[in-house]
């Protein structure tokens, strides 16, 4: 199998500036390191709480923002250095889809106009032929080409996430990074979204860059998944292997902390304390030592390395002092 | 058995809107005992939060009014109350905490001279005596060093604090019931955890009844006695929490139960899903209200409204004509 996205020692840090002369003063490392790599037809979830840097590496990878380094490598092509022109093509290959399904489509188009403004601005076929390419993704994402003149407000939260994956999918992505793209809808409508995300997957062959706070919702969708932490992954896995067996302090927290609908069930709980610490000055060797139950003389002065604990054909990695 | 401290009966709210009159909450009838806490769940624009707010009577007024039926609370009844009566009522007897405690909190002042405020004005300390009662009621909802803490402004804490600032402030003038809506939504889940650990322990601490309003059943499960479920503004399910985990009677409680990936249960198949989606509360079926939505739909569903009814059984009801 060959990996469809390499990203290796992805950084991106944002300036904070400050006093008389807006000097920078310090630095945000939203990304800090980053690497894994994705396979066609896969799904990446990246899991970790407010503020970790999960957003920022999908929009990173997307080169929506500039790398601060590192590389990301798409189907052989290393996008960081890549002038406009080449970089535009290249967009075809990889689309997103925005959590907040009211703020990512414009109230003054149609859902016609914006299924196929990706279309338009890469001038693919003739007009009539993308009009039937708006009715053919209407179809796949289960909506009737009837409402193609109809307006956003007309459509409730679940519909208007149906329509912001029928623009992402206008290109025939290869990847799609997928940002909470079904954390602002009901339980009910939720499940439907998934599933319709599950099938496009089966049916077109689309690697998905998963991104989310919601463990339960990463572990349904994931082949593989990652856990972020102050801008550093610190563990991934294959997604039955990390909820069976999370090794890393910090996924053993975080999933113990999940609640669970089993009134039955009385949970034993690992309860954090204290809060993330700022990433503008987090604290030296392993970013979560001082939440850590299992914290070492050594967690305070080295960073961990991040080590493969699994097995050949199942690969489990973790930034952990516990198994170097 | 003892009498319930709040009890409801056919409440009724509703709001004009440009587009006609919507009736948010419909007769809907709860108890609540002394020393327990009850959930209240439901999908946006079920009618939760607004059953929440008149309870305090602060339904915005206009557009929206209490349009019948009756709110006793240790035996005297809330509708109709004179605004002047309804305020002392809710600084001393009812309590309110917020989803998000940045609205909750004046950014302009200290906590500490928010809290004090309550606690001169309803338990008529000095200055000194509320800022000790301050300190030591930040202590209580597990704030670390409490006596610095009191000296900073809402925008220095996390989120979590925050929340749990405002939780002490609900608690300061011994509450005999704390309506929380959507108390840790916005927070992430390891906080989250730590939140919902202190609410319950309050909660047994002091003695108090508590409704929980929130759209997450993992959240339910966890922190209530009894629960019920709302549809467009009904009450379809009410029973002791183990049962409607377990045995779910309406359709819409077990449809929701199944719609939930679960931590846990990697299995990478389709979710169980509610198709449709949530009738428009301004064009309403005559009949059940999840009619459409429902596998078990019959065709009196879509004449005549079922009503709450458990037969003998005054513990669990669901209003439902064919319930599992």
């Amino acid at each position: 199998m060959t990996a469809l996205l390499e990203v290796s020692d992805l950084k991106k840090y944002f300036p904070v500036r400050g006093g008389l002369l807006r000097r920078v003063v310090a630095q945000v490392k939203a990304v800090d390191g980053v690497s894994f790599t994705l396979e066609t037809g896969k799904t990446l979830g990246l899991v970790g709480e407010s503020g970790c840097g999960k957003s920022t590496l999908g929009r990173v990878i997307l080169q929506l923002q500039k790398p601060t380094g590192g590389k990301v490598v798409l189907a052989g092509e290393e996008l960081t250095s890549l002038g406009p022109q080449r970089l535009l093509e290249m967009r075809r290959d990889m689309q997103i889809v925005f959590q907040d399904p009211f703020a990512s489509l414009s109230p003054r188009r149609t859902v016609a106009q914006t299924i196929r403004e990706p279309l338009d601005v890469h001038h693919i076929g003739t007009r009539a032929a993308r009009n039937r390419r708006v009715e053919e993704l209407l179809h796949v994402v289960g909506m009737r080409p009837a409402i193609m003149d109809r307006y956003p407000h007309e459509f409730s939260g679940g519909q208007r996430q149906r329509v912001g994956i029928a623009r992402a999918l206008a290109l025939n992505p290869k990847l799609i990074v997928a940002d909470e793209p079904v954390s602002a809808l009901d339980v009910s409508v939720r499940a439907q979204v998934l599933n319709l995300i599950a099938a496009l997957q089966r049916e077109h062959g689309i690697a998905f860059l998963f991104i989310s706070h919601d463990l339960s919702v990463v572990e349904h969708v994931s082949d593989h998944v990652g856990v972020m932490y102050l801008g550093k992954l610190v563990e991934t896995a294959p997604a039955k292997e990390i909820y069976r067996d999370p090794r890393h302090p910090y996924t053993q927290a975080l999933l113990s902390a999940v609640p669970v609908p089993d009134p039955q069930r009385k949970s034993r709980r690992i309860v954090l304390t204290g809060d993330v610490p700022s990433p503008m000055n987090p604290p030296p060797g392993c970013p979560f030592h001082p939440r850590c139950p299992k914290v070492m003389a050594v967690c305070s002065q080295v960073a961990p390395p991040f080590v493969d604990v699994g097995s050949a054909d199942r690969p489990h990695r973790v930034a952990c002092h516990l198994y170097a | 058995m003892s009498t319930p401290l709040l009890s409801v009966r056919d409440l009724c709210v509703e709001f004009s809107t440009e587009r006609g009159f919507v009736r948010a909450v419909d007769r809907i009838s709860f108890d609540v005992m002394a020393d327990e806490t009850l959930g209240i769940v439901g999908e946006s624009g079920c009618g939760k939060t607004v059953t929440a707010l008149a309870l305090l009577g602060l339904v915005p007024s206009p557009p929206g009014h209490i349009a019948g039926g009756s709110i006793k609370f240790a035996g005297r009844e809330l509708v109709g109350l004179p605004e002047a009566e309804l305020r002392t009522l809710r600084g001393r007897d009812i309590a309110m905490v917020f989803q998000e405690p940045m609205t909750a909190l004046n950014p302009v002042f200290t906590i500490g001279s928010q809290m004090t405020d309550v606690l001169r004005r309803y338990r008529g300390l000095t200055r000194r005596q509320a800022r000790a009662a301050a300190v030591e009621l930040l202590a209580t909802v597990g704030i670390q060093a409490p006596a610095t803490r009191i000296d900073e402004y809402p925008h220095q804490l996390s989120g979590g604090m925050r929340q749990r600032v405002v939780i002490a402030m609900a608690l300061s003038c011994d509450p005999k019931l704390i309506v929380a809506d959507e108390p840790t939504t916005a927070l992430d889940v390891t906080t989250q955890a730590q939140v919902l650990e202190q609410i319950v322990k309050l909660q047994q601490q002091f003695h108090m009844a508590m409704i929980l309003v929130t759209h997450d059943l993992g959240v339910v499960a966890e922190t209530c006695h009894r629960a019920f479920v709302m549809y467009c503004g009904r009450i379809v399910e009410k029973a002791e929490i183990g049962t409607l985990f377990s045995h779910p009677r309406h359709p819409y409680t077990a449809g929701l139960l199944r719609s939930i990936p679960r931590v846990g249960q990697h299995e990478k198949e389709d979710l169980a899903v509610i198709p449709g989606m949530v009738p428009d509360l301004l064009h309403l079926p005559p009949g059940c209200r999840f009619a459409d939505r429902c596998p078990r739909r019959q065709a009196r569903c879509e004449e005549s409204i079922p009503e709450l009814d458990g037969g003998n059984d005054s513990r669990a009801r669901v209003a439902c004509y064919d319930p599992h």
